[in-house]
């Protein structure tokens, strides 16, 4: 594996040797004293053109605690802002010396054109591109599902497991990249949303689809159910439903129907929350809620990324 | 000299006396911890503490046996193909102030036990740290030496020396190949 662009390149064992990997990781995080020197000498850079914090923050303790180098470079207050293109930053940045370079985009594409625009000798992390890919956030997520929801996870699939995906399925850039792992994994997909939240051309996608979160509470015996956030910075305009209590009404995750889940059922959801519109308090910070916990298994499976792309020799596959 | 230098009996009888040698070193076996380097140094870790268990009544061989992996650890982690990380378990009482025995098949260039001694710095801090091995080969490339050796194997460093033990590969015994002239096995590095 050279570069993390999408899930949908990832085989089944490409991503169990993920998950595997991540779990190694994640035993380290537990010990006394957490920095390994894996990648002592290696460079990454994370280059951040749209805000984020949790997987900003995640990434560099990933590398850190790997004792990579951590150059952070966000567009805000950057020659970015002063006009400067994708491809002169990446030539900056290889003239830099850097190994891997984490890159989010508001640009659907960005990481590809990055990866296989000949301009950086490195390995190019997606940490998200527009509502594209985040492929590191449905390995953590499929990482937690393992652990919660399969009894022998080392080396196991999700097979057999139900997963609904529920809300903002045309921005959600953590739904394409889920729909796509979880399949691989075995898992059987079901996205929830408003006709209006769907995007164009979802037939093809590996996955069910239906339109409240009552219905699919019906039909389905869900072992994990994942609440998107309501993109609002990416509906101006509006009109993609009528109001944010119809919203909550239909499609928001309560007491109520937290508890016509599975005794097993875990509740998720990629942060930053909206609490009192997709979710509720009492849905969040339940005992079925494995929302923190996704957080810290976040930064296991962004090690485990690191090692399995900066480890090995230069060249090789 | 190739072939089988070690057969089921010879690797037993290594097996005991070491066991043997590390109480009568450590004057019992109160603070004894046995760490296994995998693959094939888990096995012998726990054969280790069977024995020694055998000789020492209150020593409970299953709490004082772990796992060290040391891929993490390595020098050599950008010259050679991705390697897949192991497990790596401690005792649950941890390894502050106890004897830690590594355990390990074959020692050779020493960089594997260089490794093994970063990787128990971040595990903790053992009253002292002493090695065990099936089988030494020389050819060493750091100032390390082991504390218990079942057989001093003389090799020229274009051989291999493979060690086979029941719990992977269905028989115990410890053969020397004809290896390449210029690949040294990496697993034994």
């Amino acid at each position: 594996m050279r570069h993390l662009l999408s899930t949908r390149d990832l085989s089944r064992e490409d991503a169990i040797t993920l998950l595997d990997t991540a779990g190694q990781m994640a035993a380290t995080q537990e010990r006394e004293v957490r920095k390994l020197p894996t990648l002592r000498g290696k460079t990454v850079v994370n280059l951040f053109f749209e805000d984020s914090t949790r997987t900003r923050i995640s990434f560099e303790a990933a590398a850190k605690r790997l004792s990579a180098d951590v150059i952070n470079f966000s567009a805000k207050g950057s020659s970015v802002s002063k006009g400067e293109s994708l491809k002169d930053t990446a030539l900056t940045l290889q003239a830099m010396g850097a190994d891997a370079v984490v890159v989010r985009h508001w640009a659907s594409g960005a990481a590809y054109q990055l990866a296989h625009g000949g301009w950086l000798h490195g390995s190019v992390l997606n940490a998200g591109d527009g509502t594209h890919q985040h492929p590191t956030q449905a390995l953590l997520d499929a990482f937690t599902m393992r652990r919660h929801l399969v009894s022998d996870p080392t080396g196991a699939d999700l097979a057999g497991l139900t997963v609904a995906i529920v809300g903002d399925v045309l921005h959600s850039r953590v739904a394409r990249s889920n729909v796509y792992l979880l399949h691989t994994l075995g898992a059987r997909v079901v996205l929830v949303a408003p006709p209006t939240l769907v995007p164009v051309g979802i037939e093809p996608w590996p996955c069910t689809l239906v339109h409240t979160l009552d219905e699919a509470l019906e039909t389905h015996e869900i072992d994990a159910l994942m609440m998107l956030r309501v993109q609002r910075e990416r509906m101006t305009g509006g009109g993609f439903f009528p109001s944010p209590g119809e919203y909550t009404r239909l499609y928001g995750l309560d007491a109520d129907r937290m508890s016509r889940l599975p005794d097993h059922g875990i509740v998720m959801h990629p942060g930053p929350m909206n609490r009192g519109l997709e979710i509720s308090a009492e849905a969040a910070d339940s005992s079925r809620s494995v929302i923190v916990e996704q957080v810290a298994n976040g930064v296991a499976v962004r090690m485990a990324a690191l090692y399995l792309l900066l480890a090995g020799e230069e060249g090789a596959s | 000299m190739t072939g089988t230098i070690m057969g089921e009996a010879d690797i037993a009888r290594a097996l005991t006396r070491i066991a043997h040698e590390i109480v009568e070193r450590n004057d019992g076996a109160a603070s004894i911890v046995l760490l296994g380097i995998p693959t094939r140094g888990l096995p012998l870790a726990h054969r280790l503490a069977a024995r020694i268990a055998q000789v020492e009544p209150g020593f409970e061989a299953e709490h004082r046996c772990g796992a060290l992996d040391i891929t993490m650890y390595r020098d050599d982690l950008f010259k050679n193909p991705t390697r897949a990380i192991g497990v790596t378990s401690v005792p649950a009482a941890g390894i502050d102030d106890a004897v830690v025995v590594l355990v390990d098949d074959v020692f050779h260039t020493g960089r594997t036990i260089r490794a093994a001694l970063d990787a128990i710095r971040d595990l903790g801090r053992p009253a002292a740290v002493q090695l065990a091995t099936l089988v030494d080969r020389g050819h060493r490339e750091l100032p390390i030496r082991a504390d218990y050796v079942g057989k001093n194997i003389p090799t020229a460093r274009s051989e291999r020396v493979d060690v086979r033990l029941e719990e992977i590969d269905g028989e115990d015994a410890v053969i020397l190949r004809k290896g390449s002239e210029h690949a040294s096995p990496p697993e034994h590095a």
